[in-house]
């Protein structure tokens, strides 16, 4: 390769069409850290922020509720029974780590994309990750029954000589969950090391001095050092890609390599990780959405932004739908008797109804509105559509679920009825997501001031359209 | 804040005369970290660094609120060390990974699940490469906090005013008192040359 020449470094990039506004609005450095570090800093939160923060502190005290009950009363208070003995525990763990998903992949994948669209969404949807997965470990843990031992689940010494079984899908998901988690976290603190020294530097109270300071563990910016964070960057980058795709792959292998008719499929794999990219996406949005007229941030997250996302998500929903025709199709051809009669009764039995609002929610609506470009850069209908997803692909996650009433023969089958302390739960996990999402823009820069200026074309003072990592050689 | 120790200031007194500020006279002295020139935009501060690089220093670093690559060419720095520490860090995440599921399974605590194997590899491929990714980014993530010294709370750079624009708006390139070649007047031309906004010398 001839990397030798350097000429792209020294050259302005052709300005991209998200970058527009920037410039016409004659952005600079110091305007970029103002528009998103005065947030932080000076505090100057609108009426949504409360709006959306008591919103989810309300919902959380379902939480607490459900929480103490279950603990005191134990998992019984939850409609489980045999035959469906995870319900909306398994259900909820899917759908909230299904939506995490869309920020490693915005993160990673689009960064070794070199898709810079990405950089005014990145950091937000990088919190989204984190505090989804949270959401997510929280419901197997409370299906333990005793959480406190959540920790028999790890490979450790005990004076009962007890290893976990390492052939099961369970285990594997322990090890994928916890990974996940821990390199989100990794990845969005790096990224926000270089903010934090900017806050840090930027701040005038003295508290703020010294928290930033604290958390921007020291960053002054050398060039020796900038190198190497671009190269942790990038590589960090490069293993997310493979994880991200891995770690839905072992949540579908939950399902997968069970006997289940209709859970026993090659298609799980890749048809959950779209999935959980369609769902993904559409939380980014439909949070980016209000968030971004609320805090007036139309400059860095536009329509095209938008745009961009609406297909994604078409693209994403189609595979879906392929999943969905796939499973039909394979029960036909294939002249199983239980794949073909469990199909059946999915469609039309006791829970069709389940079946077709996921077809409703996550494919005849948004597949037939993401077409129009109008639609896609309207608030309004991104907004409705988004929604549409996210209850979609939770019905999804049930339908698979509530398979298990109705497999093999008459005699095992049965039904399944949620609560409400099911309910509750489910409501406080998304308590929790609001809470922590909005403390998050309270105190955390939301977008990348660090690539935003970095992005800005080299007249006004910016890097001329590089993304980060593209210094590292 | 003198970093000579307690023990060796009195002993030193005497060779006030022949160091050109380093401070080993007087505890209390300033001592120098080096002469730091604020410039507007990240072409001016690569260039200066490219210069102070041909004109024979080595302690020389650029400073800039977002990555300068031409900066770290120019220091002759065009490959970090980080690719290796992360590969190193990957290979023990596999190896340790493996391994654990091996001995677990198969010596451990050895389970029959339906006649398969006790050591039946496949089974162990996605907790490997978990424990792969998750070795890769932590050695990468304290790896980068190590060889760059950090965390630290305080820096000799961090005493001046100007400096605080580095993570906003501005770029600075300091060379530093620990050079060979450093005098203060010679550095200040030099870098007086190179047209920056501001030039100063910091004291530790």
């Amino acid at each position: 390769m001839a990397t030798a020449e350097v000429p792209a470094r020294n050259t302005d990039l052709p300005l991209e069409p998200e970058m527009h506004p920037l410039v016409q609005n004659k952005h600079d450095l110091v305007s970029v850290g103002d528009a998103i570090g005065n947030v932080v800093l000076k505090g100057q939160h609108p009426r949504g922020w409360w709006i959306g923060f008591l919103a989810g502190l309300a919902m959380i005290q379902f939480l607490a509720l459900a929480v103490c009950w279950l603990f005191y009363m134990g998992v019984g208070i939850w409609g489980l029974n045999v035959p469906v003995a995870w319900g909306f525990a398994i259900v909820n763990f899917v759908w909230w780590i299904g939506i995490g998903h869309a920020g490693t992949l915005i993160s990673a994948i689009l960064l070794l994309m070199h898709q810079k669209w990405r950089t005014s969404i990145n950091r937000f949807s990088e919190a989204m990750t984190i505090f989804a997965v949270m959401c997510a470990g929280m419901f197997p843990l409370l299906h333990m029954g005793r959480p406190w031992f959540f920790y028999w689940l790890y490979p450790f010494p005990n004076v009962a000589g007890v290893w976990p079984q390492f052939r099961s899908p369970l285990t594997w998901d322990v090890f994928a969950v916890t990974t996940y988690f821990t390199v989100s976290l990794v990845f969005w603190y790096l990224g926000l090391v270089p903010d934090l020294a900017a806050l840090r530097d930027q701040a005038t109270k003295k508290w703020q001095k010294v928290v930033y300071g604290l958390l921007a563990l020291g960053w002054r910016g050398s060039a020796i050092h900038w190198r190497r964070y671009e190269k942790v960057y990038l590589i960090l980058g490069g293993i997310s890609t493979p994880l991200v795709l891995s770690v839905h792959t072992v949540v579908s292998f939950d399902f997968a390599v069970s006997i289940v008719p209709l859970w026993h499929a090659t298609i799980f794999p890749p048809f959950f990780v779209a999935g959980a990219i369609y769902s993904g996406f559409a939380m980014v949005v439909a949070i980016a959405i209000p968030v971004r007229h609320w805090y007036k941030l139309e400059d860095f997250f536009t329509d095209h932004h938008m745009d961009i996302m609406g297909k994604v998500m078409l693209a994403t929903g189609f595979l879906v739908t392929y999943g969905y025709f796939s499973e039909i199709w394979m029960a036909w051809y294939g002249h199983g008797l239980y794949e073909w009669g469990t199909t059946i009764e999915r469609m039309f039995g006791p829970y069709g109804w389940s079946y077709w609002c996921l077809i409703g929610f996550n494919c005849a609506f948004p597949l037939v509105f993401l077409w129009s470009k109008k639609i896609r850069r309207s608030e309004f209908w991104m907004e409705l559509i988004c929604i549409s997803v996210l209850i979609g692909m939770w019905f999804e996650r049930y339908v698979i679920v509530i398979t298990l009433t109705r497999e093999y023969i008459p005699a095992g089958w049965g039904n399944y009825a949620p609560t409400f302390w099911d309910y509750a739960t489910m409501i406080g996990s998304m308590g929790l997501f609001l809470v922590l999402f909005f403390l998050f823009l309270r105190y955390l820069p939301m977008i990348s001031i660090t690539e935003m200026r970095e992005l800005l074309p080299k007249k006004q003072g910016g890097g001329g359209g590089h993304s980060i990592m593209e210094n590292a050689p | 804040m003198s970093t000579a120790t307690p023990g060796e200031a009195p002993g030193t007194t005497h060779d006030a005369a022949h160091g050109h500020g380093h401070g080993h006279a007087d505890p209390t002295a300033p001592v120098p970290f080096g002469v730091l020139a604020g410039y507007k935009t990240g072409d001016e501060m690569a260039h200066a660094v490219e210069k102070a690089v041909a004109a024979g220093y080595t302690h020389v670093d650029g400073y800039s609120p977002y990555p300068v690559g031409e900066a770290a060419d120019a220091l002759k720095f065009p490959k970090s060390e980080m690719g290796p520490i992360m590969l190193i860090g990957g290979l023990t995440g596999v190896c340790a990974g493996f391994i654990m599921q091996y001995w677990a399974n198969t010596w451990g605590y050895s389970l029959n699940i339906g006649g398969r194997p006790y050591f039946s590899w496949p089974s162990f491929v996605p907790v490997t490469f978990e424990m792969m990714v998750l070795t890769t980014a932590l050695s990468g993530f304290f790896g980068l906090l190590a060889i760059c010294g950090l965390p630290r709370y305080n820096h000799p750079l961090f005493n001046s005013v100007a400096f605080d624009r580095a993570t906003r708006d501005r770029f600075f390139v300091c060379i530093e008192a620990t050079d060979p070649k450093y005098n203060k007047d010679e550095v200040t031309a030099l870098l007086n040359s190179t047209h920056p906004e501001s030039v100063e010398e910091v004291m530790e």
